[in-house]
């Protein structure tokens, strides 16, 4: 299993980014052996818009199986959904402290997007 | 013959300049309301039996059981419209689409068939012997060019077309003024009226097109509207006074060209100076 986490830097004890679509990093992490690796998101910070669109593509791609972020709107959501991701809102502390309450099932899976779209 | 009215700041008087010229012209004449976000001329100019047509503009649909998923009209796409996921689906969004047409082109397996997005609507009627055309964009949407050249696309060659810009000097106004004759640009005596004159013309010298400029409420404010259009050799075509009379008129819908004296002639004044410009 793998899980992508938003980040706001680049190891376990780093905060999770409120924002998906232009968060710094994703944190993918295998939550058994607790490795894992970096994920850019330049490319999403680079759009004028469709940001979410790509951070949904770039987690989709790692072949995560599950998103945990601060926020996730709609078309982000529709991208995840699509490639049968698990997401998770409304997270915040360190990735080490979220990955934690995933396992202990303290966290619940979002039914939809948790904010409105921008510009459109 | 196509007049543009802009003006920069908003609220300056472009619909009052718009509305009162065509009435004083000879006809021919069409008014066309490119202000589609907030269009309001024909609060002053009502069409009778307007017709309302619905506008649409092209966006893709992806088949996804002929999509080999090679990702080229993903490629393509500057918009961030079509998302291939995984390499086993394909998605679109039509909203961010702005109807280029790129991908129906590059897509090898003719898996993109054509879809629309709506746009908004444009009303089409006679005010008496004026001819009104405006747009009404779709409230959600976020594009206003591709709606503002439809309202555009009535212009007639045997009329004078005056066309009311939206404020500003971004995509919708560059697309409302854009092949025009002339550019009016109306202001008022401000400093921030002269702040966002300035902003006006620099956007109609990058377009090439001949300007000059109305001054609404002219005796309120100060003398820097004045001396900079003399410093830049922009010709004021014509004042308007800040009148209890003209205010009274407009509120009550009605215009000074018709209401009160001497106006229609000052209007013509204006259509005068432009015939000697261009």
């Amino acid at each position: 299993m793998k899980i992508a986490v938003t980040s706001n830097g680049n190891d376990l004890s780093a905060q999770v980014d409120p924002r998906f679509g232009r968060c710094d990093h994703f944190i993918v992490i295998d939550p058994h052996t607790m490795a894992f690796d970096v994920l850019d998101n330049k490319q999403s910070l680079d759009l004028p818009q469709g940001a979410g669109i790509q951070a949904g593509k770039t987690v989709a791609n790692a072949n995560v199986d599950v998103l945990i972020t601060g926020n996730c709107g709609p078309k982000a959501y529709m991208v995840l959904e699509r490639a049968g991701i698990t997401i998770f809102t409304g997270a915040s502390g360190s990735i080490t402290e979220n990955i934690e309450r995933f396992k202990k099932g303290e966290l619940h899976a979002a039914k939809s997007a948790n904010v409105n779209g921008h510009w459109m | 013959m196509i007049i543009s009215i802009a003006s920069g700041k908003g609220g300056t008087g472009k619909t009052t300049v718009a509305a009162n010229l065509a009435v004083s012209l000879e006809k021919p004449v069409r008014l066309l309301d490119c202000d589609v976000e907030e269009p309001n001329l024909h609060l002053f100019l009502a069409p009778e039996n307007g017709e309302i047509e619905t506008i649409k503009t092209l966006v893709p649909e992806i088949l996804e059981d002929k999509c080999t998923f090679c990702g080229k009209c993903e490629t393509l796409c500057q918009f961030k419209a079509i998302a291939i996921i995984k390499g086993t689906a394909a998605m679109t969004f039509p909203e961010l689409c702005h109807s280029c047409g790129g991908c129906f082109k590059v897509c090898p397996e003719n898996a993109i068939m054509a879809s629309y997005r709506e746009l908004g609507t444009t009303t089409r009627g006679h005010h008496q012997d004026i001819e009104l055309i405006y747009g009404r964009l779709r409230v959600g949407e976020a594009m206003a060019p591709p709606l503002i050249k439809k309202v555009k696309s009535y212009a007639a060659l045997d009329s004078i077309n005056i066309i009311d810009s939206p404020p500003g000097t971004s995509c919708p106004v560059i697309a409302s003024m854009s092949d025009s004759d002339f550019v009016i640009l109306v202001t008022e005596p401000t400093p921030f009226g002269l702040h966002d004159l300035t902003l006006a013309v620099g956007a109609v010298r990058m377009l090439h097109i001949p300007f000059g400029l109305v001054i609404n409420r002219s005796d309120i404010g100060n003398q820097d509207v004045k001396d900079y259009a003399a410093s830049i050799g922009m010709p004021v075509l014509m004042e308007i006074p800040f009148d209890r009379q003209i205010a009274e008129a407009t509120t009550n819908g009605k215009l000074m060209a018709r209401e009160l004296p001497g106006y229609r002639e000052n209007f013509l004044t204006i259509f005068e100076q432009i015939k000697n410009i261009v």
